[in-house]
């Protein structure tokens, strides 16, 4: 990874001369096209990373791991969508860890714009700037870029096989490719007679592929067009495999556990209890923890549960208030970035009211159904890997390392995600699993972590606090100058996944803070880094999933210091600022009926946050049924330009919400003795049938680039719930979990 | 230390620990690996199948303790042969990253068994223990309406 650094320093080259039209060398570099991976076999054509045809039909290699987002799907129907094949007749598989599935979009994410605001420009320059994701060979799931990154590339692809599918038809036939049509996976000649395109594949594979335009979407059949899912009938049959389900012959099972205080040394253990229980077969020192290689994975866990360890201490203060403080310490520091500095925030207006708070979120962690797990078998020159992940080249990367192997000697299997919500991107449950098979060269050896490992072992969403500080006058906003403190999950991941130290302004810290789409005249926001060694990462929504609360709160707070509706307060600053956004405050404020009135015994509140591209609003209800409080209705609109898949869309809209209520209502990892003190969903539980909401969800169209779908539903729900239990009580929520303030529904 | 077990139908023989709970004989011994570990402590109702028609959470149930026949998501239904529970799950577009949807669909097979129309407040009792990370309640509801409506109907 040494030549990371190298080509980082070419980025502004590659952007900049890309725009103005020059082909510098480092354009040229990062544009050399990646090797196909997927090496075609005799009898095979490849016609390009993404679409493998042969007699078997066609398969797609989807880059990105189906983590319950419908992407598998999507992905599909893009393809499709040139092809001219139909959705059942494609085999989707996940594609190897390959350079050249990079994710040009997460690169595009990095530039400092707001993104709402984004010009044509800036917008060419993003892409530009994509690139760069192949130079780092990202193949990483998240972001909610997968659709952003794809819509392009997918349907070039498609496009391109079909025209070189119908040049092989052209050629054997003795006509012009003009005078072929495609259907259903068929060539069609002038007479009517359909040449299958499995019959073409050898042929295909002598041809160079063709370049060809792109359809008009007034001719698409499957895109803006919702599809079943193609997972669908393995999901509900118990058929689908997931990391944990793998089953290869001689296998073994093994558990894990690391040091609870995160981070700190293992002194010693003492095994002899455990080496005579029943299933053991081998116990392996990891260094920094213990594994039991067992025929069982229950019995291996009974056996490295009862294995006695001395561990050393954690490199952060023990308890969650020595953690705070250190958070709060980052104040007294200079910002890391201020993104945002409009207008004087340094003096109040002249009349204005001026108000302040401050809010303190908690650490979180993700808690995917499926508890992290992988598969490794080692057999002294090559390792095989299966897991669900959302960086397989990263990951073949660590594991190689860990192994001590050239990556080409590392094959990654990516199954299925039971969650991925960005745990699945890091890299320990890997190479964890590689170091206990190891143990047991040529053995097949599934390592699964108990729950209370998984959620003892987290990288967690940062605990963060904010001062804010605004200003009303005549019932409008005229300042908000607001400050956020937290560890910087972006620094930290990048010294994880490349022992490089991370540097510079962190986006992230600040996203859904500084690049709201409110028109306020003096309005400064910036980013504190807090300097601790807490294990933390992207929680699905990321930065966002604090600064949606903390912005949103504060908006709330400021309507009513201001004496107006919290919607129409939000609108009137929102529309000359963007139209999208407000478009999405219009939306739900329709389908609720909103008229900023309720009845004794109701509540409710609107939240507003632009992530990753989509704007999204909520309103939340709630209700008190004798003492006790319900989520009872949600109302969600978003405009993330063109919804390819408006059902799947939807989904993954209430779900983010659903993901975020879970954190607003029940999260919240604390630490005593430098451990994490949760240990299981009944100490870290989620909203559950009884305490959903009913959920109605539109999907608008207007914005001009195409937003993300898997993460802005999560961060406008933490404050819309909050803002509702204000509008029910009139108590504040500055904290979360919202159950050790209210009488919730559990 | 064999204990016999009727498995969807099928008899097996398990040569496990008899305090090994079922869940992990299922996955790790017999193979079926549709029904799912999540908490291990009756919390989250991934790994529920039936020990004679009652729902039951396999981690919690250890193989000396297993009364009677057991069946699992695969002895339900299979890709090609769905019971209505799970046409009316594909049908809803229930699933998403599906990992909870063996044991949801297990929970609701039996809830249907006993009570074959069911309320919004009936599910919500019975469906309770079924956590969902990825928060697919309000399809997962429809979906069990929908089955219950079409059981009437056959």
């Amino acid at each position: 990874m040494a030549s990371v650094g190298k080509i980082l320093r070419r980025t502004f080259l590659i952007g900049s001369a890309a725009i103005v039209g020059g082909v510098a060398f480092g354009a040229y570099y990062v544009s050399r096209p990646a090797a196909n991976p997927l090496k075609p076999g005799e009898g095979q054509a490849a016609l390009n990373p993404f679409v493998l045809i042969d007699q078997n039909g066609v398969t797609l290699f989807a880059p990105r791991a189906e983590m319950g987002q419908g992407v598998k799907t999507t992905w599909a129907a893009l393809i499709a969508e040139e092809l001219d094949v139909d959705l059942d007749q494609i085999t989707v598989l996940h594609g190897p860890a390959a350079a050249a599935y990079y994710n040009s979009a997460l690169m595009g994410e990095s530039l400092p714009n707001k993104g709402y605001d984004i010009s044509d420009f800036q917008h060419n320059l993003g892409e530009a700037l994509g690139v760069l994701g192949k130079a780092l060979s990202l193949q990483v799931t998240g972001g909610s870029t997968s659709m952003k990154d794809g819509f392009e590339r997918m349907r070039q692809a498609g496009a391109s096989a079909r025209e070189t599918l119908k040049q092989a038809a052209a050629d054997r036939l003795g006509v012009d490719r003009s005078a072929l049509k495609t259907a259903s996976g068929h060539v069609i000649a002038p007479n009517g007679d359909q040449i299958p395109y499995t019959e073409l594949a050898t042929d295909v594979a002598k041809l160079e592929p063709i370049e060809a335009p792109l359809r008009d979407p007034s001719e698409w059949r499957y895109l803006g067009q919702t599809q079943p899912r193609l997972d669908m009938v393995e999901k509900a049959t118990g058929t689908a495999e997931f990391g944990v389900d793998v089953r290869l012959p001689g296998m073994k099972f093994a558990a894990v556990r690391m040091n609870p205080k995160l981070g700190g040394a293992m002194n010693g253990f003492d095994d002899s209890t455990a080496q005579s229980m029943p299933g053991v077969e081998k116990i392996v020192d990891l260094g920094t923890g213990v594994a039991v290689i067992a025929n069982n994975t229950w019995l291996a866990n009974q056996a490295v549960e009862a294995i006695d360890v001395d561990w050393g201490d954690a490199p952060y203060p023990p308890d969650t208030d020595g953690i705070f403080a250190k958070i709060a310490e980052a104040f007294d520091d200079a910002p890391n970035s201020t993104m945002r500095d409009d207008g004087d925030v340094d003096v109040t207006p002249e009349g204005a009211t001026e108000i302040t708070a401050e809010y303190r979120l908690p650490y979180l962690a993700h808690a995917t159904m499926e508890p992290m797990n992988a598969t490794a078998l080692y057999t002294g020159g090559a390792l095989e890997l299966w897991c669900g992940n959302q960086a397989p080249t990263l990951i073949r990367f660590r594991v190689a390392n860990t192994a001590g192997l050239d990556t080409e000697a590392v094959q990654i299997h990516t199954t299925y995600l039971g969650g991925g919500f960005g745990r699945r991107g890091e890299l320990d449950f890997g190479e964890i699993a590689t170091k206990v098979a190891m143990a047991m060269p040529g053995t097949p050896v599934q390592t699964t972590w108990s729950r209370e490992e998984d959620m003892r072992h987290d990288y967690f969403r940062p605990g963060a606090i904010a001062r804010m500080r605004g200003a009303v006058q005549d019932g409008k906003a005229v300042l908000i100058d607001g400050k956020v403190a937290a560890q910087s999950c972006t620094q930290q991941a990048v010294t994880r996944y490349t022992g490089m130290p991370g540097a510079g302004p962190d986006k992230v810290l600040v996203e859904g803070f500084f690049n709201q789409p409110y028109a306020v005249p003096n309005y400064r926001m910036s980013g504190h880094i807090a300097k601790l060694d807490v294990p933390v990462g992207f929680w699905r929504s990321v930065g966002n999933s604090h600064n949606g609360f903390f912005h949103e709160t504060f908006m709330d707070e400021m309507a009513h210091a201001a004496g107006q509706d919290p919607l129409e307060f939000r609108l009137e600053l929102m529309r000359s600022e963007h139209a999208p956004s407000a478009g999405c405050l219009e939306a739900v404020k329709e389908m609720s009926g909103w008229t900023g009135k309720t009845p004794d015994g109701v509540g409710r509140g609107v939240a507003f946050t632009y992530s990753f591209g989509t704007p999204v609003a909520q309103v939340i209800e709630v209700v008190d049924e004798d003492g006790t409080i319900r989520i009872n209705k949600a109302w969600i609109a978003c405009d993330m330009g063109l919804a390819l898949d408006p059902e799947n869309v939807k989904a993954q809209m209430f779900g983010g919400m659903m993901y975020g209520l879970s954190a607003a209502c029940y999260g919240e990892i604390t630490f005593a003795d430098g451990e994490v003190e949760q240990f299981n969903f009944p100490d870290y539980d989620a909203l559950r049938m009884h305490t959903a909401p009913q959920v109605e969800v539109r999907v608008l169209e207007t914005n001009r680039h195409m937003g993300g779908a898997g993460e802005p539903g999560t961060p406008p729900s933490m404050p819309a719930l909050g803002n509702a239990l204000f509008d029910l009580t009139g108590e504040r929520a500055r904290t979360l979990p919202l159950i050790d303030q209210f009488n919730l529904l559990v | 230390m064999a204990t016999a077990l009727k498995i969807n139908g099928k008899q097996h023989q398990v040569d496990l620990p008899d305090d090994v709970p079922l869940l992990w004989a299922l996955r790790d011994e017999v193979g079926l690996t549709g029904t799912k570990f999540g908490c291990g402590v009756a919390a989250c109702g991934a790994c529920t199948v039936h020990i004679d028609g009652e729902a039951v959470r396999s981690c919690q149930v250890t193989l000396s303790d297993v009364w009677g026949d057991v069946t699992t998501i695969e002895g339900i239904g299979s890709p090609d042969a769905m019971n209505a529970l799970q046409q009316a799950w594909v049908e809803h577009q229930v699933a998403q990253c599906g990992y909870c949807q063996s044991g949801q669909i297990m929970q609701a097979a039996a809830l249907l068994a006993e009570n074959p129309a069911p309320s919004d407040a009936e599910i919500d009792e019975a469906m309770q223990g079924n956590l969902c990370r990825c928060g697919t309640y309000p399809r997962i509801r429809a979906a069990i309406h929908d089955a219950a409506g079409k059981l009437k109907e056959a």
